[in-house]
């Protein structure tokens, strides 16, 4: 059973992909709460709530930079089969009816980019930095790669992903031309990767940045499927996923959805 | 003085536009050195060791080489923060960070729709292809269900962050100048606080000035 919010309560609570028990807390809302070091079942107050789901990439994009940052928050399930995300009261929190939204104290988010943007400047100072280390011009090549992900990389390689994985999901079927055109477009993107990590350890710098967090979900898939060749065939891309993939607060986030 | 600027680009091209609004909302000194896109110069040496997507714009500041024009406009904001017109709404973090959400919302649920929108009315025809009307009612459709929540949104707000002009607006201009020429205009038109704003900040010097780029 999934509902929008979880309220308070002495039983098991079932999402799709997880089981959790937890007890009561000293608020009147109980929600699954998390923390990079201790157990799910940890009953801490956090400001943080993140409303989405472990599957979804845009979520998961979340996650990973809360969990790089080492902050508390609580995931707040959406049932998105019975189109949670489409009517209140999640439109108030996001009008475009897509997950994730956020909330951190009075003030509310959307947009997983702008989201994660978000938690590196006002967590700054807490775990991993994400952005590049010193002056703007510095933080400009982030921001390059950064639009990198979002304009050249991302537009094509969700759709591979919806394709080879999330219509299988649904039902639907595989649609092996697009796959082909798309998998002509994503080659010639993993190209300028490969001379771009011949020069330098990260996308943006030679430390790991929000710039390369935001292709860890779509690759995640991707990699569990024939796309993964793509990746595997170029050396600098595939020890790049290699050690992106390998990051403790992604695998984090991945065991979320094994819950 | 940003006296050593370069863009590399064209008037016509937007993402040229998006950059050149953002350096004359800064009052900053620039030199645009013209790309033959017609020679495909954009896919060749110099070019592509500025941009290896092999796209316009890209942006030299002294020893920086910038690609992407909503990273090179979100430089400039940044870098020459103290000059111009305010485009980031710095002093709150709570107006920073809903910044960022309208900034994202241009990029990944309006120019995606608006752009090839944008192509069929406009850049098609200039290429000698058809527009296909199946197409742009298409996505004439997708784009109504887009400018239906920026309604929503102009009426809490006079701009899509909050009170003041931001990139987050300045992001739309050159796609939304292209659409106010075609009969796409008319979904615009249509909703009032969406006209008003669009109104507004094409009524801006700077973007003024853009558009005179390109009658020259």
């Amino acid at each position: 059973m999934m509902g929008t919010i979880l309220q308070s309560r002495l039983l098991p609570i079932k999402l799709s992909h997880s089981s959790l028990l937890f007890s009561p807390s000293q608020h009147s809302r109980s929600n699954l709460k998390f923390t990079s070091k201790s157990s799910p079942s940890t009953i801490t107050m956090a400001s943080i709530k993140v409303h989405g789901v472990p599957m979804s990439t845009a979520t998961m994009r979340v996650l990973a930079a809360l969990y790089e940052k080492e902050l508390e928050f609580e995931l707040i399930p959406v049932d998105m089969r019975a189109g949670a995300h489409k009517q209140e009261p999640f439109l108030s929190l996001n009008p475009f009816g897509q997950i994730p939204a956020l909330q951190d104290g009075d003030l509310t988010l959307f947009e997983s980019r702008a989201i994660t943007e978000y938690i590196a400047d006002e967590y700054s100072e807490k775990g991993e930095k994400l952005m590049c280390p010193g002056c703007n011009k510095v933080k400009a090549l982030t921001k390059v790669w950064l639009n990198v992900e979002g304009q050249q990389f991302d537009p094509i390689a969700s759709k591979i992903a919806f394709e080879r994985v999330f219509k299988g999901m649904f039902g639907m079927t595989t649609d092996p031309a697009a796959v082909q055109d798309l998998e002509g477009k994503l080659v010639r993107v993993l190209d300028i990767y490969e001379a771009r990590l011949s020069k330098s350890e990260f996308l943006a710098c030679d430390c790991f940045t929000l710039a390369d967090l935001h292709h860890l979900p779509v690759i995640h898939y991707l990699m569990g499927t024939d796309s993964k060749a793509l990746f595997e065939s170029r050396p600098k891309v595939c020890e790049w996923v290699k050690k992106i993939t390998a990051r403790p607060a992604w695998a984090k986030v991945v065991d979320l959805q094994k819950q | 003085m940003g006296g050593g600027i370069k863009v590399h680009g064209v008037p016509i091209s937007t993402a040229t536009m998006r950059v050149l609004a953002t350096l004359y909302e800064k009052g900053l000194d620039f030199e645009l050195v013209p790309v033959d896109m017609k020679a495909g110069a954009h896919k060749q040496e110099p070019l592509i060791s500025l941009n290896p997507f092999g796209q316009i714009p890209a942006l030299l500041d002294g020893d920086l080489t910038l690609f992407e024009s909503r990273a090179i406009t979100d430089y400039i904001a940044d870098e020459y923060n103290n000059k111009g017109e305010k485009l980031l709404c710095q002093s709150c973090k709570k107006l920073k960070a809903i910044t960022k959400v309208w900034l994202q919302v241009e990029g990944q649920q309006f120019d995606p729709i608006a752009s090839k929108l944008a192509f069929e009315r406009v850049f098609k025809g200039m290429l000698g292809m058809t527009t296909d009307p199946a197409a742009v009612e298409d996505l004439e459709a997708k784009l109504v269900k887009v400018l239906d929540i920026y309604e929503a949104r102009l009426s809490k707000s006079p701009f899509l962050a909050g009170d003041c002009f931001t990139l987050a607006d300045l992001h739309h201009l050159p796609i939304i100048y292209y659409l106010m020429g075609t009969d796409s205009k008319k979904l615009f038109e249509s909703r009032p606080k969406v006209s008003e704003w669009i109104k507004k900040i094409t009524a801006r010097p700077s973007w003024v000035k853009v558009l005179n780029l390109q009658k020259q």
